[in-house]
């Protein structure tokens, strides 16, 4: 035995206790799906875990409806403080099955315990306390005093995160008023599943959260529904802009919070061997499966040879291996149409030229895997340097100037993330203030944090969520005309009697008329 | 016997110059009565990707430039278009058909809001952003930045209020802008561009466009070097294809809004063309 094999650690799944299949949660009881049920899979084995109900354009007015009930008649006239005290009750409640979740998430989506019941969980669980407080407080959020809820939100997520993501939509939505009808990923909808069972335990009203499952077009359905007020999205580029068209012209206000392509930035005075961690855990946690991710390595040319080295002796310590171990590093890729998509940018990178190299280690004969990948030699024109990809490969590029450095980085349509390393106070301020990105990691990569807002420039989307600016994302300013605030005096004349014709109904802009769903796969 | 005047050639203005349309074409403007009051250049789509073009060269140096600096700039604005407050009444009278008093009242509120947005430039960050206690050993801010070049359909109904209730509000961040006039009530518009020319706006900043918003918006609409897209003024337009069009690019939207209270002063109007950043320092005693 090398330092490198210990025996299998498995996390125990007894703590799950599943059901061999779920309906669909609406109007606070699971109900029957009228589409075809599908099946989930755990991505490390291919095994089945559960039968899924698909939610048909039927069920997806059902959702609503409950929600638009919920909202008129229960929530938007519930207290405040009451509306905190029943989030508060679910971040105890996940805190209390959080190694349950952890497992479930592990299973689903095929990341590493170590990362859901470190990461993934224990967030979920601060989302909630965090916005829980701000229920009874939103006259601070910054629009005002007495700022609205929008009404009913239509929340759909991607596989990456599943629990999370779920945490980032529902919690700052119900502080603020709202209810919901969200929307978890095809391949990873069990922790919302699961989720609907802690809202059943906390006794929350019925129809205030609803969770429907299905795929790309029960997606484009709640997105396009009528009698939603807000659209929340979390997934890839392409289907953000598919739901920019389709509520354009509608009432409807809009969060999107898309893919990116992160500049990692390493200057030659960086803390190396931090940097290091930082470089492995930026494109390597979750194996890359995170919109965020350092993907881009831009290195100091002086250094490049040490860090490439260093890299490839660190990466070939990484486990990879079954999810619930606790000791592995990298775990499952979360489907087979993922690796494909990996597989075929990984092969576009060599047959452009860059250089491949991959770590050494067994891949498991069942399932969806991907070795963690280095390219060097990678050109700002070739694909692996432009294009997400979503998967645990790295492209190695370098610059020589702090100026090249920002060009370079901010050389893409996204600008979701960047990360700086060096010694050097002043030029992390100096850098950070010039990179077009909406976070920026200083000797750091990956944090979040629910007091933190998160969200990209360009095209990495709209919105932010996290901290106050989240929970404004959920919230319209008492008066939709903008009396009250402060103004010019012809101003304040005129909108004082507009605004007492505003106050009886939020004027709703000319709605176009609903297309019908054709919308491809969230994720 | 009265002596004959000498009438303004109203152009374009495109990265601090005034050029005619390039595709050559005017249009004519008239009184609420129907006289003739001038030719206005009527701008092509060439003359809109030109404007761009300036105003994506303007955002480093506008954006980059102290917001005490901004703030003072944009002040200046207000004291120059007080001193010219008798021309831009008169304007307004003519194409407007209003009083003077009416025409004067309009002027002083347009002047009113610059003030207005002027102060917010170096305050607006203070009340956008914050710190963000997080769980763990770092300082975490976020701060609002600018989008970068913000294109601008002004209220149709309205010569300088409108006007400028669309534009000073995205300049407050640092964004630069191209904004199509009041195809009605154009003449102002330009009349504040030599305002603006003669201020210490830098060029570029501020790109106006006359003519046809019908014609002209589809390609600032589609145009993937335009971060943002201002509606304001075009509630007449088919304004729902716009918004498609811009989504192509995820071009920050704001829908048309009507009546007297389009545009009004609000900070929400400043915070539409920024994004929050948000960094993570790290702290540590090593």
């Amino acid at each position: 035995m090398s330092f490198l094999e210990y025996a299998p650690a498995p996390e125990s799944r007894a703590i799950l206790s599943l059901r061999d299949s779920y309906g669909l949660f609406i109007d606070g009881e699971f109900v029957d799906g009228r589409g075809t049920p599908f099946q989930s899979i755990s991505p490390a084995s291919e095994e089945k875990i559960a039968t899924i109900a698909n939610a048909n354009a039927a069920d997806v007015d059902d959702a609503v409806a409950a929600a638009r009930r919920a909202h008129d008649r229960v929530w938007s006239r519930m207290s405040g403080r009451d509306r905190g005290k029943y989030l508060f009750r679910i971040a105890r409640l996940i805190q209390e099955r959080a190694r349950e979740l952890a497992v479930a998430e592990s299973l689903d989506n095929g990341k590493p315990i170590k990362e859901s019941r470190d990461v993934d969980v224990p967030l979920v669980a601060a989302w909630f306390f965090y916005y829980a407080g701000w229920a009874d407080k939103l006259d601070y959020a910054g629009l005002g005093a007495s700022p609205k809820a929008l009404g009913v939100a239509a929340q759909v997520i991607p596989w990456n995160f599943p629990l999370l993501m779920l945490a980032w939509k529902i919690a700052p939505a119900l502080a603020a008023g709202n209810t919901v009808v969200l929307k978890p990923a095809e391949t990873t909808p069990l922790t919302a599943l699961i989720f609907a069972e802690i809202v059943q335990q906390a006794d929350l009203p019925p129809g205030v959260v609803n969770i429907i499952t299905g795929a790309g077009d029960t997606g484009a359905a709640l997105v396009g529904h009528g009698d939603v007020d807000k659209v929340a999205f979390t997934g890839s580029t392409a289907v953000g802009r598919a739901i920019a068209k389709q509520v354009a012209g509608t009432h409807k206000k809009v969060t999107l919070e898309l893919g990116g392509k992160a500049a990692n930035i390493v200057f030659d005075d960086a803390p190396i061997d931090q940097a290091i961690e930082g470089i492995v855990n930026g494109i390597f946690f979750n194996q890359g499966h995170v919109c965020c991710a350092g993907s881009r390595l831009l290195v100091q040319e002086s250094i490049h040879d040490e860090v490439v080295e260093r890299l490839k002796t660190r990466l070939s310590t990484l486990r990879l291996g079954d999810p619930l171990d606790k000791n592995t590093d990298i775990g499952a890729i979360n489907s087979r149409e993922q690796l494909d998509r990996i597989r075929e940018l990984s092969d576009a990178g060599v047959a452009e030229g860059a250089d491949r190299w991959s770590a050494p280690c067994e891949i498991p004969e069942n399932g969806f895997w991907y070795a963690p990948t280095i390219f060097t030699n990678v050109q700002t024109s070739n694909r692996i340097a432009r294009e997400e990809i979503f998967g645990p490969v790295l492209s190695v590029l370098t610059f020589r100037t702090p100026q090249e450095a920002i060009a370079k980085a901010n050389n893409t349509p996204y600008g979701l993330s960047a990360g700086i390393w060096t010694d050097k106070g002043s030029r992390i301020l100096a850098v950070a203030d010039q990179l077009r990105a909406g976070v920026v990691w200083a000797n750091t990569f990956n944090r979040f944090d629910p007091s933190s807002p998160f969200g990209g420039y360009k095209e990495s989307g709209y919105g932010r969520e996290g901290g106050r600016h989240g929970l404004g994302a959920y919230l319209a300013p008492a008066s939709v005309t903008r009396a009250g605030r402060p103004a010019p005096r012809a101003v304040e004349a005129a909108s004082a009697a507009s605004a007492a014709a505003a106050d009886e109904k939020p004027a709703r802009r000319t709605r176009r008329t609903t297309k019908p769903a054709k919308k491809g796969a969230a994720k | 016997m009265s002596r004959l005047a000498v009438p303004k050639t109203y152009k374009l203005f495109i990265g601090g110059a005034f050029p005619r349309s390039e595709s050559g074409r005017t249009y004519e403007v008239r009184s609420a009565d129907g006289a003739f009051l001038a030719n206005a250049a009527k701008a092509s789509r060439k003359d809109a990707r030109d404007a761009v073009v300036a105003a994506r060269g303007a955002v480093a140096g506008w954006a980059g430039a102290t917001a005490y600096n901004r703030g003072q700039v944009l002040y200046r604005i207000a004291e120059l278009l007080e001193g010219r407050r008798a021309q831009f009444v008169a304007e307004i009278e003519e194409a407007e058909g209003l009083t003077r008093a009416q025409a004067g009242a309009q002027v002083d509120e347009a002047i009113d809001r610059w003030v207005w947005y002027a102060g917010w430039a170096d305050k607006f960050a203070q009340v956008a952003g914050n710190a963000n206690p997080v769980a763990g050993p770092y300082f975490n801010i976020s701060v609002p930045e600018p989008t970068g070049v913000v294109a601008i359909v002004a209220p149709q109904d309205s010569s300088l209020v409108g006007f400028v209730s669309a534009i000073a509000p995205a300049l407050v961040a640092g964004n630069a802008v191209v904004v199509v006039a009041s195809e009605r009530f154009p003449l102002s518009a330009i009349s504040l561009a030599e305002v603006l020319a003669t201020s210490d706006v830098p060029k570029g900043v501020v790109n106006v466009l006359t003519g046809a918003p019908a014609e002209i918006a589809p390609w600032l609409a589609s145009h993937a070097d335009v971060s943002a897209l201002d509606l304001v003024g075009a509630g007449d337009l088919d304004w729902v294809d716009l918004e498609i069009a811009a989504a192509d690019t995820l071009k920050r939207v704001l829908r048309p809004e009507q009546g007297p209270d389009a545009a009004a002063p609000a900070l929400d109007r400043i915070a539409a063309f920024t994004e929050t950043k948000t960094v993570w320092h790290t702290k540590s005693l090593r």
